[in-house]
């Protein structure tokens, strides 16, 4: 039974892991300077732009209040605009992108506020420009809570992956649903549910790993 | 080198705050090479007087010259290239943790666009002017307080700045390494002939390092001159309550129980831990 389980598993698997890998990186290469201006942007900060906090602060706050499933069907005319069609796994990744873009903003937000406000005054006083105190100061030290934070929405992203599973995009939600709960398979539910464990776990851990090595606050 | 004429500073009135007057036409002369100390409790505005010379803070009116420009007038672009020219040093060292202290002293110069060399040029003398050589790849959270206000000092200097600001940087030490941070700071004047402008709330700073002294109280420097003319002759009730609480401390430091300075120690212990 384990030798025709084992490459649909391996299968799904990989699936799992090119949905959130790609989704994670758009919505970084998207979210990060988003959560930057959302962080800098206030009133007396570094980008002084209140028309940015009124109009990006609530679109971030309704993208992540609507249920991701819902999300997902949503947005299937946009995501066939994109990539074509509205199943499988390349299709998958546009919701996943779209609802993991407000996530890791207000992640970043977060991250570079808990920066102590006196490294900005100290690297202005030293003459840093704006966009400097950004790129000098503030993400660098805000790294450890960044990378703790794209640590949570990749493991939040699986969990997501596994829900597009039910609208047709392949990986291990798709594979339980089918095999586990609709073939009457408790087998395959019961491998879905493990593998599932182990990839986060592991994504935690080396997450983890990579925060401490970044954290140089506590030596 | 540095005059400020009338500097006002008011903070408009916020939602639940009223309008605050923080400076009241202050005027003040710092020649080249002096060390000024300006002294005052909590709240008298000397924070703000000192961040309204390097434009941390816009003066509301008035003029700060420094070195012959009215620093007020400089556009936000030219800004950044002024501050450069001179350091300041903070009471909580305002260290980057992610950084080691050369990277930290290097910063202003990575700041000013500095190539390798030339940052190791001038970060690896300060180390031992400031006595780190062996603490080079170290991170701040590693470091004592007092050895944190070093690196802070030789970030200040390394972009080889005329002035040095001062920003209560031994209230978050104890006694000892409070001296030793003012002797260091004396003999860089000496050694560099920097200009240096003190903030402080402690009579003994002043007395230890500054030529001058203006004390200020409510937004108004109220008596100004010479170190040893004040604490000779303290006219203004101000500085004479600022001189009697120095004479409470020397004489609480015989007793070892709860003194004011142990208290200050006490924060200066919570400060290098967040750092």
């Amino acid at each position: 039974m384990f030798s025709t389980l084992a490459p649909i598993l391996l299968q799904a698997t990989g699936e799992t892991l090119y949905m959130v890998a790609v989704s994670l990186t758009i919505a970084t290469a998207f979210g990060l300077p988003l959560g930057v201006l959302l962080a800098t942007s206030g009133r007396g900060e570094l980008f002084e732009a209140l028309w940015f906090q009124r109009v990006f602060g609530p679109l971030v706050n309704a993208t992540r209040s609507v249920p991701f499933i819902i999300l997902a069907v949503a947005i299937i005319p946009f995501t066939r605009f994109v990539v074509g069609t509205s199943i499988g796994t390349s299709a998958a990744i546009v919701p996943l992108t779209v609802a993991a873009i407000p996530f890791i903003a207000r992640i970043i937000e977060g991250a570079m506020r808990e920066v102590d406000g006196g490294l900005i005054e100290a690297a202005q006083a030293m003459g840093a420009r704006p966009v400097q105190v950004v790129t000098k100061v503030l993400l660098p030290e805000a790294l450890p809570g960044i990378i703790h934070g794209l640590t949570l929405t990749a493991v939040t992203l699986i969990g997501y992956s596994a829900m597009v599973g039910a609208v047709g995009a392949g990986g291990l939600g798709d594979l339980g649903i089918r095999y586990g709960y609709q073939r009457f398979r408790p087998d395959v539910m019961a491998a879905v549910v493990i593998t599932l464990i182990v990839v986060v776990q592991v994504v935690q851990s080396f997450g983890d790993y990579l925060a401490r090595k970044a954290d140089k606050r506590n030596i | 080198m540095i005059r400020l004429s009338n500097v006002q500073k008011t903070y408009a009135a916020r939602r639940g705050s009223d309008e605050h007057v923080a400076l009241h036409g202050i005027n003040l002369d710092i020649a080249a090479g002096e060390i000024v100390g300006v002294i005052g409790r909590s709240g008298a505005g000397k924070s703000t007087l000192i961040r309204c010379i390097n434009l941390l803070e816009t003066p509301t009116s008035g003029s700060v010259t420094v070195d012959g420009t009215d620093v007020t007038t400089l556009s936000k672009r030219d800004l950044p290239l002024f501050r450069r020219q001179l350091g300041m040093v903070f009471q909580h060292f305002n260290l980057l943790s992610s950084r080691t202290v050369f990277d930290n002293i290097a910063l202003p110069l990575e700041l000013a666009g500095a190539t390798k060399a030339e940052i190791a040029k001038a970060v690896d003398p300060l180390l031992p002017l400031v006595g780190l050589e062996d603490k080079r790849d170290r991170y701040p959270a590693e470091l004592s307080g007092g050895q944190k206000q070093r690196v802070g000092i030789a970030r200040a200097l390394s972009s080889n700045p005329k002035v040095l600001l001062c920003d209560e940087v031994t209230s978050a030490l104890d006694p000892e390494t409070t001296r030793q941070i003012l002797t260091l700071l004396k003999d860089i004047n000496k050694r560099l002939g920097l200009t240096m402008v003190v903030i402080t709330h402690e009579m003994a700073v002043v007395k230890a390092l500054c030529d001058r002294v203006a004390v200020m109280d409510a937004g108004v420097i109220v008596e100004e001159g010479a170190v040893e003319g004040i604490f000779a002759d303290p006219k203004h009730a101000t500085t004479q309550s600022l001189l009697a609480d120095e004479f409470m401390d020397f004489r609480a430091g015989s007793d070892a129980n709860s003194t004011p300075k142990t208290n200050t120690n006490t924060s200066g212990v919570a400060a290098g831990q967040e750092g």
